[in-house]
């Protein structure tokens, strides 16, 4: 059976149509983050080391790890020098491995630094800040004294400390100390997050809605993760943005030092820390790891940028 | 016939820095299954925290209820403990929020925010409670309701807000519903419509009500009685037709005196009530509204007003004035021409005038620090 619709039923149909177009908060930011230039270079250049790091078996040459005395201290082939060697792209350390090969590993480590220390920081960070945020009173003083007491304590020599002392232990040797690495991170960063959440969670308490779905019969917990939770995301994830990259910083630092991941394992900063020793002969086996550094650490901002504008409910535009 | 909720001498109080605040002080109330009862009141009376008292939601602390019962379907709500309270809420009590702005979380769907109460208090699973959200929503009169099910709040309007709001409240078929101040952030052709909708649905539901209101236009067709709260007390209590007919209480007088009438000559002035409110801290140790009332005697600071039937009345119409109770100097008054002493306006203004308590409230706060 036809249903019959005069035009003015069609055209109040279509403008409905019209005016429905689905768009939800998050498809909202998604579509202002890209229209940011610099965020989607950013999160291109975090796309592509990311498939590095998967795929780095079989993207390196070599095999990162095998030296080759013979081939040692080549130049990159953009150097120009006589030392270039046409089988090491980027050249090769003192050791004669290759440096290509040693920096795509390297973003494993690097990824996986940044990673897995966010997760943790993100858990216990945001479940802590909301515990603390919707119980009050004593749990929240509990809570909060502990996180100040971390927060006053400088990050790097906390890093420094733990790192120093267990690294030589059982925990230290765990997969060449990245088990250790990831648990040092974790503990020294989560109190920034469990502040942030914390301070969200006490604005949006207050609001109606939670009123409301208390006089709906939710329990308290379901109102923390389905109400409070989702409101507080959007500056949690600007903030876990910027985060990631302070992870890697950290471990390079470590390890340039010499008391991060351990040797042989490539990582950015452990290349930095052999390539001094022959800085003089040759700049590029610091230089090279350096660069990646860097460049991943401005992809990082520039997404984390991107994605605060992106998640203000401000920026309209 | 046993009535569906018996509050009997409430008495909610918040303490704070500044002493205690009694909110609600000696409330007592029925309400018939299926009834409406209309609560009015000028802000800051204790209306809105009768109703938060009734889901137990007094925020605790600095809020307390102290005294009293609140017997729902046979049951004292506040003995209960807080997984039968939270059961009933939003399951047999629904509330109403007065901003439906702020009421609805704006990062979950409105399909999402109707379903939970019915996957909360019904068991029903994600497609049964969604099902069930749009026949809902469509009760309310929300256009394409299927699609629109799936709309995020920032995309509705403030009516149609409220309208989910009610479709929420109305989801679980509750016993009764609280309306708090439901359309006064709306704009006044919306809220003839919310009205409209609830009382409808109300009477098709056969839920009971209690709309909560400082207007009285609001309340006038939409509730069988009508309690007027004063400082925390129920002053008034009267068939909705009679309180407007036949009220007996000094401030009711007032509040109907401050409503501007269509059928009234142009010229006919407003009459406001003069004065404050009273301070709730230290409330006035007579009746509570005899600071600004026009026909105080001395009687009305000494001693307390019981609430009474009320002579020259219907049977069920009660107020709390010595005035108009049996004996008293305002049983034959018509309130219409006699607006009082003159005198005692002018002293009231004058007493507004020498001491205006938010000035002697700032001095207070600056001694303390």
């Amino acid at each position: 059976m036809a249903t019959i619709t005069t035009p003015a039923q069609q055209r109040a149909i279509e403008m409905n149509n019209l005016a429905r177009k689905q768009r939800s908060l998050w498809g909202d930011a998604f579509w202002r983050l890209r229209r940011n230039k610099a965020a989607m270079l950013g999160l291109g250049i975090i796309i592509t080391a990311a498939l590095l790091a998967i795929f780095a078996p079989l993207i390196a040459p070599y095999d990162p790890i095998i030296q080759n005395t013979k081939a040692a201290n080549a130049d990159p082939f953009f150097a120009g020098t006589k030392y270039v060697d046409s089988n090491y792209l980027l050249g090769s350390d003192q050791l004669g491995r290759d440096i290509l090969s040693r920096l795509i590993w390297s973003s494993r480590i690097s990824m996986v630094v940044g990673l897995v220390p966010t997760t943790l920081v993100f858990v216990i960070g945001a479940s802590l800040g909301m515990a603390a945020a919707f119980y009050g009173g004593w749990v929240d003083n509990l809570l909060m004294r502990f996180t100040d007491v971390i927060y006053a304590f400088p990050d790097l020599l906390f890093l420094i400390i733990i790192m120093a002392t267990l690294r030589n232990t059982a925990l230290g040797d765990l997969m060449g100390g990245l088990i250790l690495m990831f648990a040092a991170l974790a503990i020294v960063s989560w109190v920034g997050l469990a502040r942030l959440v914390r301070g969200q969670v006490l604005s949006l308490k207050e609001k109606e809605f939670v009123e409301a779905a208390r006089a709906t019969g939710v329990p308290t917990r379901r109102i923390m993760v389905r109400h409070l939770f989702p409101n507080a995301l959007a500056p949690v994830i600007v903030s876990l943005a910027f985060s990631i990259p302070g992870a890697m910083l950290a471990e390079a630092t470590l390890s340039f030092i010499g008391i991060g991941i351990k040797p042989p394992t490539p990582t950015w900063g452990v290349m930095i820390n052999e390539g001094f020793i022959v800085f003089a002969q040759s700049p590029w086996p610091v230089l090279l790891p350096g660069f990646c550094i860097s460049l991943v650490m401005l992809a990082f901002t520039f997404l984390g940028d991107g994605l605060r504008d992106a998640l203000d409910p401000r920026m309209k535009n | 016939m046993p009535e569906l909720l018996e509050v009997k001498d409430l008495k909610t109080q918040f303490f704070t820095r500044d002493g205690v605040v009694h909110a609600v002080d000696g409330v007592s109330f029925e309400l018939a299954a299926g009834e409406t009862l209309g609560i009015v009141g000028e802000s800051g009376c204790g209306k809105s925290v009768t109703a938060l008292s009734l889901m137990r939601l007094i925020p605790n602390p600095p809020g307390k209820i102290v005294e009293g019962s609140i017997m729902f379907d046979g049951q004292d709500i506040l003995k209960m403990d807080e997984d039968d309270v939270r059961a009933i809420r939003g399951n047999n009590i629904a509330m109403i929020f007065q901003d439906p702005m702020t009421s609805l979380n704006p990062v979950l769907t409105i399909s999402r925010q109707i379903s939970e109460a019915l996957e909360l208090h019904l068991k029903m699973d994600r497609a049964e409670a969604r099902k069930r959200t749009v026949e809902l929503l469509e009760l309310v009169n929300i256009p394409s309701a299927k699609k629109r099910a799936d709309d995020y709040p920032h995309q509705f309007s403030g009516g149609m807000r409220q309208r989910v709001m009610i479709a929420m409240a109305l989801s679980c078929n509750p016993k009764l519903i609280l309306a708090d101040e439901p359309t006064t952030a709306l704009d006044v052709t919306i809220q003839a419509q919310i009205l409209d909708l609830l009382k409808n649905l109300g009477r098709e539901f056969r839920t009971a009500f209690i709309l909560i209101t400082h207007d009285l236009g609001v309340v006038a067709g939409m509730t069988q009685r009508i309690h007027v709260m004063y400082g925390g007390q129920i002053v008034e209590k009267a068939d909705t037709g009679e309180l407007f007919a036949n009220p007996k209480m000094p401030y009711t007088w007032g509040l109907l005196r401050s409503i501007p009438r269509l059928d009234e000559s142009r010229k006919a002035k407003l009459l406001p009530i003069e004065g404050l409110p009273p301070d709730l801290i230290a409330p006035p140790p007579g009746c509570r509204f005899e600071p600004r009332c026009q026909y105080r005697r001395e009687i009305c600071s000494q001693q307390v007003p019981e609430l009474r039937h009320i002579p020259n009345s219907k049977p069920d119409h009660e107020a709390r004035c010595f005035g108009t109770q049996e004996g008293g100097w305002l049983v034959d008054t018509d309130w219409h021409k006699d607006t009082g002493s003159a005198r005692e306006l002018e002293a009231i203004k004058a007493e507004v005038a020498d001491l205006p308590p938010e000035v002697k409230r700032a001095e207070a706060a600056q001694e303390e620090k």
